[in-house]
Formats: structure tokens, C-alpha cells, sequence
């Protein structure tokens, strides 16, 4: 059953929040890289220039600065270093995990290609993978950090087993490997975590995997931890109300991208963890007004009571312009702000929070 | 004893430096992949990376030669979205795979294109009569599947179409000694009532444009029995199984229960993990596979990897073209 999100969920309503109502506001993590940094790591790669490995650390840890204020700007009650230091989400990490390798790009499509890595041995624990990373954002933070982490289904899914005889016994070695690595977050003090496994959406028959890995990363993690998964672009209605039975305080979904069209999905039988919804589309290079996002926002009272809900943007905005990012954030905020106001007035009917379309 | 043909069922990695040049050449996005009318920098790369790919398979021994598909920027689509009356939608997931193509939405009547011909000539050249050219091609009911019609109409009609067009694509071939048809849609989406004979027939419309062997390749698991049943029909060389993906139960079941043709071809290598198997391994497998189809013996045994190779990277798949050639001469050495 779904983990209890009432007991970690207040601790990120920031000391000013002026309304009664908090609808916890976040993003799902990666965001546009400055252009400074991308060359900045092409200098790294050319063995003219005088720019070390060192250089490029700092200009990673620059990034990762003004992205988090970035988004404390926003307005954001939780913020991400907008995973400047990762190139890809399962790359990365398999970069970190003994076991792994990699023999060269392969094409997702056209000539958008991607490193999928083999695992060629029983996967293990080695180096911390994002505790030096998340120390340095909550040192420049004003606001609650969250980390995304690539969930094991996915780093499972998204690689070459060379080594498991299933790929299910595969995602549970590295379901251990993500709860080691939460405990190490933990104790370096985060409270937010959120498991990304967009594999499920494309092979949902899987979720009872998915399911047993969740029970894996949650093991012993206390509870004023909050733990959000996110899912994206899938056929929901094939995994629900499975979720719900999801050791989890929270999911995250993306709606907006299809219109809520499968926001009904949710809705019967009564949804148990907290509902993280994706007010903004992440794949549209236009800000969406305040007011439509208000919409949005009361799409996810369809499924949850105020007090569950969070809201988001429907995915990672890394491929979008980094001033509409910056906007379609700030709306979101607004939005939200709004929307906690007419709830404190009493302004929107709970039992039916979206005027019918007739 | 049969006769074991080393080869594969096409759709090659680019090599690494052409990865890079044509991306650079061409750009990451929707419209600027493969259209049909590429710039002389663009031809010229996929001309030398088309020799590279025809060298590896010569140098490994394969005993059929492909022409790679390199430009197949839409995997099996790619006959439609270069195609003049096809416009390109928006990109869609290709199979159960986290690979992607451009849906080619079909607006007009699917005239002669000659675009793999021109492709196959050039690889003609380039194997200078060193080894057998195999020619590649999506199977009409596969490429019916990955399309949208847009002007036909009506289900059946738009295969038919297709069966057309794939068949007069054939008959502007160079010569060629065998002709892949790969068909994985009948597996992963199979025709109902309707369509299942007509799958056939098309099948069987583009196998008689060609004086070569044809193998109508299925792969990602078992035929359906009906759509098996049906797909004998077609007057084809052999039929191509996956015996890496599963369902090898229902697969030796179709066989044993329908025969098969007098060749089949047998998905052995796995095109979708870079674990490379031992050549042993592979011919231990074609053995396997005899003795469970003991009714009947194979006058050519087609020894392939059970899916396209542009899954892996270039030097796993490179290593998989030794493990085929080795595994299909293993048996000449001891016959």
C-alpha cells in the first residue's frame, strides 16, 4: 500500500506561505543547460584548450547554482539542480554502478543516438553516486532540494543484460543499489526523492516488477521521507489502480501533454498516494497563461483533495528554450498561488472542481 | 545435409564517424532526416559508409551480402517516408523498442519509386562479385502496419496497395541471389480475419516479382497458428523464426503441425543484446532445431540474427557477423 504522504508533506510549506491552502509546487528535474556550460564541457573534451577536468567542475557547480536559484525565483517550493552534471538518465548512473560498460552509441531515432550500456557482470555498489552533488545544491539552496534519481526498472530496461538470466532479477540488484543510495541522501540530509521510471510507460505489463523494486527502495527509509515516482507518456489505465498499491507518498504523472484526456483514470477507485500532476506541457515552446494553468491544476482536484496535491510540469523541460522554461515556471507558481486563494475563499466546488465543457 | 547460409536480415549501425558526420550534415531533427533528394556531401558519406558495412560482412564470411540500409533513418518505414506521395508525422514508437520513426502518412497512389533499387545497385558495385548480394525489404503487411493511410481508405485495399508497390520495387532490382523480406508485424500486430489470407497474398505478389529466394522473415516471438497457417500459402523459399525472443513452443508447434517450406531461416543470434554468443553455441542451436523438426529435412538452412543489427553498436554487431559466418562453416568443416 501506498506510503503515509501526511507526514512528510508540510515540511516543504515554506515559513511565508501567506494561504491557508498549500499546493506543494516542484519540478520534475532535468532543465536547459546554459550555453556557457555546453561549451564549457567542449573545451573539456578538446586537448588544445588549456581547460582542465577541474575547470569543468566548476563551471558545473555554477550551473548547478544559478539553475537552483533559478528556480527558487520561479517561486518553486522545492527545487532541483536542474540535473546540470547528468547527459543522459541512465548513462549517468551507469557510469557510477561496477558492473556496467559501454560499447558505443546506438541509435534511439534518426541520428539522435545514445550510449545504452551493457551490464556485463553482477551489478555492485561502488562510489556514492549523487551525495557530493545534492550536499552542494542544499548549501546554495534557500529552499527543500529534491533528487531525482533514475529508478532501477528504467537503468534495467534501458541496457544490455549480458549478465542476469531476466531482466527482472537485474532491476531488483539495482533496486538494492537506489536503496543504498537514498540512505546515503538521507543521512546527508535530503527529504525529497523522486524515482523516475519511464520504462513502465512502455511496457506496463511490468508493474508488478516495478512494484517489488519500489518495496526494495523504500526498505527502512523513514517516513517524513518523502518518495514521489515519476511516470510519463504511458496508457495509464493499464497500470492503475495497480499504483496504488505502490510504496510511495507520491505520484508524479504528466496529463497536460494529452489534454487530461485520461485524467478519469484516476479518479475510481479513490487514489491513494499524493497526486503530482503536470499542469505544463514539457514539449510545447510556448508559456501557458496563468489562467489555463488554473485549469490544469483543477483537473487534479478530479482525483485528489487539495491537500494531496502537487503540482508540476508534465516532464523535464531540458529541450525547451531556457526563457520559456523559466516562464512556464513562473506561471506555474502563479497558478498555483491563485488557485490555494479561491480554495481558501471558498470559491471552487470540490465535488465538481472542472466546469463540464456543455 | 543442409546447406547453412550465413547472413543477416539487414538494417545495419551506422559506423561511429558516420553517426557523427551526418548528424552533423543533416541535423537532429523531424524534417531533417532521409527525404529521397539528399545534398552530394550527404550522398557521399552514406556511399563510404555503405562500403565499410559491405567490407565487415565480406571480411567476416557472411555468405549473403547486404546492402545495410544506413539511410534507413525510419527503420522498415523507410520505403514510404522517402516516398513522394508520403508525408512524414510525427514521430512514433517503433515496435515494443525505445526506438522511434516518422510515421509515413500515405496521401497518395503509391507509385514506382526505385529508391532501394538505386540503393541495391550501389551495393552491387561494391561487392564486385566478391560474394551474393541479398536484397531487404519491410514484408507489405510490416510496412502496411507502420504506415497511415491517408488515401486509400480501407484497410484492405491499402495493403494491397502496398503489395503493389513493394512488388514493382522488386522487379527494378539488380540481380540479386536472395530477397529478406522482414515481417515482424504479423508477430507484434497480427491481421485479423479479414486481412490474414490477403497477407499472404501480397507476400506472395512480391516474392513473384523476383527470380531469387525469398524468405519472408517473423520475429519478437511465435506466429499466430492461423497466420502461420495462412503465410504457407504464400509461394515463398522458406520461412525465417526467432528462436532467441521465446515462444520457441508455439514456433516448433506451427512447424511440426504445418510443415514448413524446403528452406527456413532461423533468428539465432540475438540482434538486441550485445552478448556475443560463441559460434559453438549457434550451430548447437541449428542442430536443436533439427532434431525437434525431425519430419523434414532443409535443403537450405539460413543461420541469422533474429532481428535488424542497428540495436547494437558497431563492434558488437561487427563481432555478430564473425559469430554467423563461423557458426555456418563449422558445419562444412565437419560435413
Amino acid at each position: 500500500m501506498s506510503r503515509d504522504p501526511s507526514k512528510n508533506r508540510e515540511q516543504f510549506r515554506p515559513e511565508s506561505h501567506e494561504n491557508d491552502h498549500f499546493l506543494l509546487t516542484t519540478i520534475v528535474g532535468s532543465y536547459p543547460k546554459p550555453k556557457w556550460l555546453n561549451r564549457a564541457k567542449e573545451l573539456s573534451e578538446d586537448d588544445d584548450s588549456k581547460f582542465t577536468a577541474d575547470h569543468l567542475e566548476e563551471a558545473y557547480d555554477d550551473a548547478c547554482e544559478v539553475i537552483t536559484h533559478e528556480h527558487e525565483r520561479a517561486g518553486l517550493d522545492t527545487v532541483v539542480d536542474g540535473e546540470m552534471r547528468r547527459n543522459e538518465m541512465v548513462e549517468f548512473f551507469a557510469h557510477r554502478i561496477d558492473g556496467y560498460e559501454f560499447n558505443g552509441p546506438v541509435k534511439v531515432w534518426g541520428h539522435n543516438y545514445f550510449n545504452k550500456p551493457s551490464v556485463a557482470d553482477e551489478v555492485a555498489y561502488d562510489e556514492p553516486w549523487l551525495v557530493d552533488e545534492f550536499e552542494f545544491t542544499t548549501n546554495v539552496a534557500e529552499k527543500p532540494v529534491k533528487v531525482p534519481i533514475t529508478g532501477p526498472y528504467t537503468l534495467a530496461n534501458w541496457s544490455f543484460n549480458e549478465a542476469y538470466e531476466t531482466e527482472e532479477e537485474l532491476a531488483y540488484d539495482l533496486a538494492d543499489l537506489v536503496n543504498e543510495e537514498i540512505e546515503k541522501l538521507v543521512e546527508a540530509g535530503a527529504r525529497y526523492i523522486q524515482i523516475d521510471e519511464p520504462a513502465l510507460a512502455t511496457t506496463p505489463d511490468d508493474h508488478a516488477i516495478v512494484g517489488e523494486c519500489l518495496e526494495r527502495i523504500v526498505a527502512d527509509i523513514p517516513e517524513e521521507i518523502r518518495i514521489g515516482l515519476h511516470v510519463c507518456y504511458g496508457d495509464y489505465s493499464r497500470i492503475y489502480p495497480e499504483l496504488n498499491d505502490y510504496p510511495i507518498d507520491e505520484f508524479d504523472v504528466e496529463l497536460c501533454n494529452g489534454d487530461y484526456e485520461q485524467i478519469d483514470v484516476f479518479t475510481e477507485p479513490e487514489f491513494e498516494p499524493d497526486l503530482a500532476l503536470g499542469v505544463v506541457d514539457a514539449h510545447t515552446a510556448e508559456v501557458e497563461p496563468v489562467e489555463e494553468i488554473k485549469e490544469n491544476i483543477k483537473q487534479g482536484l478530479k482525483v485528489v483533495p487539495p491537500e494531496k496535491l502537487t503540482i508540476s510540469p508534465d516532464c523535464g523541460l531540458k529541450l525547451l528554450p531556457r526563457d520559456i522554461a523559466y516562464g512556464k515556471m513562473e506561471n506555474m507558481v502563479k497558478a498555483a498561488r491563485e488557485v490555494e486563494q479561491e480554495l481558501d475563499a471558498g470559491e471552487i466546488d470540490l465535488d465538481v472542481p472542472v466546469a463540464k465543457a456543455d | 545435409m543442409s546447406e547453412l547460409v550465413a547472413t543477416t536480415p539487414g538494417l545495419f549501425p551506422l559506423p561511429d564517424w558516420a553517426k557523427d558526420q551526418l548528424s552533423d550534415l543533416k541535423g537532429h531533427q523531424k524534417g531533417d532526416l532521409i527525404s529521397g533528394d539528399e545534398s552530394d556531401a550527404i550522398v557521399a558519406a552514406y556511399d563510404e559508409a555503405r562500403e565499410e558495412v559491405i567490407g565487415d560482412q565480406l571480411d567476416a564470411g557472411l555468405d549473403r551480402v547486404v546492402e545495410g540500409q544506413l539511410r534507413w533513418d525510419d527503420n522498415l518505414a523507410h520505403p514510404l517516408t522517402v516516398h513522394e506521395n508520403v508525408e512524414t508525422g510525427g514521430i512514433v514508437r517503433y515496435y515494443d523498442n525505445n526506438n522511434f520513426y516518422r510515421d509515413p502518412r500515405v496521401t497518395g497512389d503509391l507509385t514506382f519509386s526505385g529508391d532501394v533499387a538505386a540503393e541495391l545497385e550501389k551495393a552491387s558495385e561494391a561487392i564486385d562479385g566478391e560474394a551474393a548480394l541479398q536484397a531487404v525489404l519491410p514484408g507489405p503487411y510490416s510496412l502496411a502496419d507502420l504506415a497511415s493511410d491517408e488515401h486509400y481508405g480501407d484497410e484492405a485495399e491499402f495493403l494491397d496497395a502496398v503489395g503493389d508497390f513493394l512488388a514493382e520495387e522488386v522487379e527494378a532490382f539488380p540481380a540479386h541471389e536472395t530477397l529478406f523480406l522482414n515481417e515482424p508485424s504479423l508477430v507484434e500486430n497480427a491481421p485479423g480475419e479479414d486481412t490474414d489470407a490477403l497477407a499472404s497474398e501480397v507476400i506472395d505478389r512480391v516474392a513473384d516479382a523476383t527470380d531469387a529466394d525469398v524468405v519472408v522473415n517473423t520475429y519478437w516471438g511465435a506466429l499466430d497458428e492461423k497466420v502461420y497457417a495462412h503465410l504457407m500459402d504464400a509461394d515463398v523459399d522458406a520461412i525465417g523464426f526467432d528462436f532467441v525472443a521465446g515462444d520457441r513452443e508455439q514456433t516448433l508447434y506451427n512447424i511440426n503441425e504445418y510443415g514448413t517450406k524446403s528452406d527456413i531461416a532461423l533468428g539465432l543470434v540475438d540482434g538486441q543484446n550485445t552478448l556475443v554468443e560463441s559460434p559453438e553455441t549457434v550451430r548447437e542451436r541449428v542442430d536443436w532445431v533439427q532434431e525437434q523438426v525431425a519430419s523434414q529435412d532443409f535443403e537450405t538452412t539460413y543461420v541469422t540474427s533474429n532481428t535488424e543489427l542497428f540495436y547494437l553498436p558497431v563492434n558488437k554487431a561487427q563481432e555478430k557477423l564473425a559469430v554467423l559466418a563461423e557458426a555456418a562453416s563449422l558445419n562444412e568443416v565437419k560435413a
